[in-house]
């Protein structure tokens, strides 16, 4: 029988995988910008799995809440890169010092 | 094992799957398709959750528009990925020693930790087939409606506002002033006066100006 337990361990595999994503992805910061997304949707996993097993549709209301931040970030991320491409001509952000000195 | 029960374990297995997909495939509209694809999976997850409204959005919104900004990000950069994708066997230890400390910290405190008892609740846990929508009640799509848009109302319009935010702070990011180019001034037009644009002479016969 498929209960809460499943789905926690789906989402918590799909957290860490965003996580690990962030580490071996340091340069590029498309694919850091898609694990972050990644994580945020382990979260909402997490949130929508305990308002189904509680009975309260509550959890659902913030997964929304979630899911709103994570478009808006998502939207302004890609834009503040498509800058730093115009500025720079490149995406690698291992060595992005604009803001030095 | 029901069908719910083999549609979870498809959903799980492609979800993880096409997650690490993301993080180590080669070319990055590669890793936007399997973005697109872990979505999918997840959002089959949450109709089996019984979660339908919450499962379209993930569609439409995910899908529909996220996915594909990244994908056109991905296609309107010119960069050379595969030099982005150097440093990748030196970072590979660090980001598999994270992940599964991460994985380990988790299971620890989700084992150690426990739901309150029976006894402690006024409503019953569901579990299992449970988890799916009551028939005879409303759908999930109007539940919801009725408590976002009462309780939450608020939280409602704050999202709308943040989403307006980045709505004008991407244009403002990305708004690249052109020159060379005519165009429209409607400042100008607005506050021209009659006078300046228009003059009445009366001309005598024969004579010209």
């Amino acid at each position: 029988m498929i209960g809460l337990g499943h789905y926690l361990t789906v989402a918590a595999i799909l957290f860490a995988i965003g996580a690990c994503g962030i580490f071996i992805n340091r340069k590029n910061v498309i694919i850091i910008l898609m694990s972050i997304e990644l994580m945020l949707l382990a979260v909402n996993i997490n949130l929508v799995a305990f308002s189904q097993f509680l009975g309260d549709l509550v959890g659902q209301v913030f997964a929304f809440m979630v899911l709103t931040v994570a478009a808006a970030e998502a939207a302004i991320g890609l834009a503040i890169l498509v800058t730093f491409f115009r500025n720079r001509g490149d995406i690698a952000v291992d060595d992005a010092n604009l803001m030095k000195n | 094992m029901t069908f719910a029960g083999i549609a979870f374990w498809a959903f799980a297995i492609s979800t993880v799957t096409f997650g690490l997909m993301v993080i180590l495939a080669r070319n990055p509209v590669h890793s936007v398709l399997c973005l697109i694809t872990t979505f999918i999976s997840v959002a089959g997850l949450f109709v089996l959750m019984g979660a339908e409204y919450l499962a379209f959005l993930l569609i439409i919104v995910y899908v529909g528009a996220v996915a594909v900004l990244f994908l056109f990000v991905v296609m309107m950069l010119d960069v050379d990925f595969a030099e982005l994708k150097s440093g990748f066997a030196d970072y590979l230890p660090y980001g598999v020693i994270v992940g599964v400390v991460l994985l380990v910290n988790i299971g620890l405190v989700v084992a150690a930790w426990q739901l309150p008892t029976e006894d402690q609740r006024t409503q019953p846990y569901l579990t299992g087939a449970e988890m799916t929508a009551n028939p005879e009640g409303p759908n999930n799509a109007e539940a919801l409606g009725m408590v976002l848009y009462t309780d939450y109302i608020h939280y409602f319009q704050i999202a709308g506002m943040v989403l307006l935010v980045a709505m004008i702070g991407a244009i403002i990011l990305t708004f690249r002033e052109r020159k060379g180019i005519k165009k429209q001034n409607a400042g100008d037009q607005v506050a021209r006066k009659r006078e300046d644009a228009v003059e009445v002479v009366s001309v005598q016969t024969g004579k010209g100006i």
